[in-house]
């Protein structure tokens, strides 16, 4: 599967990592072996399968609606980079 | 009083309980271990003397009081993928640099509550992605086993290599691990040590880092089948906080540790031989299927057709989930920042400078095979093959009531001598990631030594929740091919 220098950017983008020009030329390469490899599940038929949802039969756990946790903003703060009073600070978002 | 840190765990828990050596000893000579031998194998990315000490005192005084829990004064290694509050907790990762969490996992709490002391974070691949440790952000782990006349470093495989060595080494009674592809039974394996992952949702994940949430699984690496057994007994409960985890009682599952396997069917799946496979591989087979005989059970040949296409599918589910769960990682509550132009620039920056080259390459195909146009192609794809890999193991256990195979395609190999291509180094885990995509349990037990004279390992694999039954074959396993200890502690 031939990937691109556009789509390892847009990837890059979409996750959120910033790549060089560098980077994304040896990415494309790597990438492409990769996704190429994985493509051998083309010969698998899948057609009356459904998708594995889960790994153990059991339904999802519910528990009642109420707040049981929580005014730990000291303890929540403690590993931030950057916060003032009760806020985390981050750089301004630009539009 | 460097011969107690040979013990294997329950030998120590004995002679503790019998008042042969005290507690404080006992982490006093792991602690002086470490700081004999971890500048050289860089298992512990982070030794915790001071609290060992303090822990053991306390175990202590329980157990001169007659109140010993069942792992009580036990010094353990915890892999660095598990929270322990207030002591650092990185992942491996650069992107969690200094992060000190303020709560404690379920599994590590679970471990204290019963009396186990913490000598130190263990290393491991960043993120647990890998299979030789070689990801770290603190470097390499080095195995305890050398080929014969040989010097050259070997990988002590991953991602929970600095468990594995650990525990080869002697530097802790038995290690907490994880296992997402193989990350515990592969490092067990090429090391000379038990690992086992249990069922998926045996074992909380809870304060565990994740990496794919329907992979991961916690478990121990120990010296021994009967060591690992206590520790996954008191490692696994039901947690309200992990609404995988699965809510059933644990089995006492040391009391299965040396019963009989008469009668036990054992299924040999045909597709895992594999084409140029080492001799050695199938002579170590071979063994294994003589020595269950010998033990009572019966061995026939099964077949699970696509156990070949659980590895691809395997490297669409881990990344597509690796992506979501990473993408917490963005400077702004914990870890890492880099300064960036605006708050987008921010994260990229961040990310770019936090995450190695394997995690990016991971976080990068998760996101392609999750992207518009192509998740129906790949995640929804390898979400299907994943059905019929499991239906393969359910189809067999009507008619065997476990798997052996071989744990690896090959023993340790040199540090660096595969960590150029990442495909090949994927094809490590192609005997270990189809329990994981099953939810299966699975065990590796030493089984034998390679040609270069490192070791090698038998996998079993059992239904869900039948641990109990690899154990039982587990022993058999040991009992025949004897421990494996590395034959010079040339590190300390």
């Amino acid at each position: 599967m031939h990937v691109d220098e556009a789509a390892v950017r847009r990837m890059a983008r979409l996750a959120r990592i910033k790549v060089t020009d560098a980077e994304a030329s040896a990415l494309q390469a790597e990438l492409s072996a990769i996704l190429d490899w994985i493509r051998q599940l083309e010969e698998v038929d899948t057609s009356n399968v459904a998708p594995m949802t889960r790994v153990v039969d059991t339904a999802l756990k519910m528990r009642q609606d109420e707040v049981t946790d929580g005014d730990m903003c000291e303890a929540i703060l403690r590993n931030a980079p950057m916060h003032e009073r009760r806020f985390f600070v981050v750089p301004k978002v630009i539009e | 009083m460097s011969e107690l840190t040979r013990l294997t765990l329950a030998a120590a828990r004995d002679g503790l309980r019998a008042g042969k050596f005290s507690a404080t000893e006992l982490a006093a000579a792991f602690n002086d271990a470490i700081v004999a031998g971890n500048r050289t194998l860089n298992a512990f990315v982070l030794p915790t003397p001071e609290r060992a000490l303090a822990m053991a005192r306390a175990s202590e005084r329980r157990l001169a009081r007659g109140e010993a829990r069942p792992l009580e004064g036990l010094p353990l290694g915890i892999k660095d993928l598990y929270c322990t509050k207030d002591v650092r907790t990185t992942a491996c990762s650069r992107i969690l640099e200094g992060f000190i969490p303020t709560y404690e996992s379920t599994v590590t709490q679970n471990l204290w509550d019963c009396g186990a002391v913490l000598l130190g974070k263990l290393n491991n691949d960043e993120f647990a992605m890998g299979s030789s440790t070689e990801t770290s952000c603190f470097g390499p782990t080095v195995n305890p086993w050398r080929r014969r006349e040989s010097n050259r470093p070997l990988v002590p495989g991953g991602s929970s290599g600095g468990s594995a060595a650990a525990v080869a080494a002697d530097l802790c009674l038995g290690a907490t691990a994880t296992d997402t592809g193989g990350s515990i039974r592969q490092p067990a394996a090429v090391t000379g040590t038990v690992g086992i992952k249990p069922t998926y949702g045996r074992c909380s994940r809870w304060g565990i880092v994740a990496f794919a949430s329907s992979l991961d699984q916690a478990g121990p690496i120990a010296k021994t089948v009967r060591d690992a057994a206590i520790l996954l007994r008191h490692m696994a409960s039901a947690d309200a906080k992990d609404s995988t985890s699965l809510d059933l009682p644990v089995p006492d599952y040391e009391a299965a540790v040396g019963g009989s396997i008469k009668g036990l069917r054992v299924g040999v799946p045909q597709q895992y031989r594999i084409a140029g496979m080492a001799q050695e591989i199938e002579d170590l087979w071979q063994s294994g299927i003589r020595w269950l005989e010998a033990g009572g059970a019966s061995v026939t040949h099964v077949s699970l057709p696509h156990t070949k296409y659980a590895l691809p599918a395997y490297y669409i589910v881990a990344p597509a989930e690796c992506s979501s769960n990473l993408a917490r990682y963005d400077g702004v509550r914990y870890g890492l920042r880099k300064p960036g132009s605006d708050v987008i620039d921010s994260y990229e920056t961040t990310r770019a400078a936090g995450f190695g080259p394997e995690v990016r390459r991971r976080v990068l195909i998760g996101t392609y095979v999750l992207s518009a146009g192509y998740y129906d192609a790949y995640y929804i794809k390898a979400q299907k093959v994943r059905t019929l890999v499991k239906r393969d193991f359910d189809e067999v256990f009507r008619h065997v009531d476990v798997l052996l195979t071989p744990t690896t395609p090959g023993p340790a190999f040199g540090i660096g001598e595969v960590s150029g291509d990442p495909l090949q180094m994927y094809l490590n885990d192609v005997f270990t990631v189809t329990v994981n995509m099953a939810g299966l349990p699975g065990i590796s037990v030493p089984a034998g030594l390679s040609r270069e004279g490192t070791p090698l390992g038998l996998q079993l694999i059992g239904r869900p929740l039948d641990e109990e039954t690899l154990f039982r074959a587990g022993q058999v396993i040991e009992d025949a091919a004897g421990r494996l200890t590395a034959p010079q502690r040339w590190w300390a």
